[in-house]
């Protein structure tokens, strides 16, 4: 059976060191729609064993009331990450991102040792669904490969960072350097069927600069973005849940669509613009996500 | 489990707690520091113990420097402290004794 949560709403996935107490106790009061607790970069090497203790116990012990939990383990190029899957396993996190993907076989690996602890803990098979970090060059060229490398893949993220270190130049605050990445990434994912998330931005203090790339990000059809910080939540939310507006106008495209073709019309108007079947995805994905963001109660 | 070396886990940072073990000869030696030991040092000194056994963990000196940490995080540093003195960092028995 397809594991439900393949599909859910994931504007905000925001990065929590798991090695701090004070981040992990209580990140769902700013309801995020999932946390990333993180065994990687956030770590320092030499407190990997230690953080995998609070892993534990913050997955086993807390409740998130509902906030996906998903875990970022180290990256196959490191000896950490199997006893990262082990313990993110055991204690029941929802999915695992996998840093630094570069090919399907990549994906297949982690998937492996995933099913192997789901055996270990008497976890349900496939039950811990997966998502890959493209971090590369080399991952955006096999982006497309990556998409559909698992039925438990979820989705893929960009991560700026480390990405245009490899492409030989660096974050300009424009977006300029991470277009082509950008657009790659979706366009896979898109034709894989699976979710999008755009790359975190540090920035903290300069917001109008970070709700322009949130709303770039939606425009260019990413399902959400990732965050390093609670402030950077109701900015998120907001855009990228459909306005009233949005979701009027997405109600009338689709009544008017089911009624219109049960009378043999393909073209008509809908508040002065065109309408044809092919607004039909569209207007039923706004009202999927207004839905799933808890702000339609209509009944379509 | 022996404590084989002096290990430290965790930090001085709010909601943490800094735990150092070291090998004893005198059953369990335990020394608790906390802002709140007079409302909660009976339930942190529990839950140090109740890991400790679960470790089966008989001798050792332990030190705890509590910064309002929750039990979770008392266990996780305990625990942490115990594998680092022995060196282990994998196949830790997770659901088993660390639970």
């Amino acid at each position: 059976m397809e594991n439900p949560n393949l599909k859910r709403l994931r504007r905000t996935m925001m990065f929590l060191n798991a090695q701090k107490p004070g981040l992990i106790k209580d990140p769902h009061v700013y309801k995020p729609d999932s946390i990333m607790l993180d065994l990687e970069d956030a770590v320092a090497e030499n407190q990997k064993d230690v953080a995998r203790f609070s892993l534990y116990h913050a997955l086993t012990t807390i409740d998130y009331h509902g906030v996906e939990k998903v875990v970022r383990i180290n990256g196959l190029d490191t000896p950490h990450w199997q006893e990262d899957i082990r313990v993110s396993v055991a204690a029941g996190c929802d999915s695992i991102r996998i840093p630094k993907v570069e090919s399907a076989k990549d994906v297949q690996i982690i998937e492996e040792a995933v099913l192997a602890a789901e055996k270990e803990f008497d976890r349900p098979e496939g039950s811990t669904l997966l998502m890959a970090a493209i971090e590369s060059t080399m991952g955006v060229m096999n982006v497309f490969e990556i998409c559909k490398s698992s039925e438990r893949l979820f989705g893929i993220a960009l991560s700026g960072g480390d990405y245009t270190k490899d492409l030989q130049t660096s974050l300009s605050g424009t977006g300029v350097e991470l277009a082509g990445a950008r657009q790659q990434l979706i366009i896979a994912a898109r034709a894989a069927g699976v979710m999008c998330f755009d790359t975190v931005f540090t920035n903290l203090d300069d917001i109008e600069v970070f709700e322009h790339e949130v709303k770039i990000a939606r425009m260019m059809g990413f399902d959400g973005k990732s965050i390093v910080n609670p402030r950077q939540i109701e900015t998120v939310h907001r855009v990228f849940t459909p306005s009233e507006k949005d979701i009027i106008f997405a109600e009338k495209v689709v009544m008017e669509i089911d009624e219109k073709r049960e009378q043999g019309i393909g073209v008509f108007t809908v508040d002065g613009k065109m309408v044809d079947i092919a607004f039909y995805p569209g207007a039923k994905r706004v009202i999927e996500m207004a839905k799933a963001a808890g702000v339609y109660e209509g009944d379509l | 489990m022996d404590i084989k070396k002096s290990a430290v886990a965790g930090t001085l940072e709010s909601s943490d707690a800094q735990v150092t073990i070291e090998p004893g000869k005198n059953g369990i030696e335990l020394t608790i520091k906390s802002s709140v030991i007079n409302q909660f040092g009976n339930a942190i000194k529990a839950t140090i113990m109740e890991t400790l056994e679960r470790l089966e963990i008989t001798e050792a000196k332990i030190t705890v420097v509590d910064m309002g940490a929750l039990d979770c995080t008392l266990k996780a540093r305990v625990e942490g402290a115990a594998y680092r003195s022995n060196g282990i960092v994998e196949n830790i028995p997770w659901g088993g004794s660390i639970k």
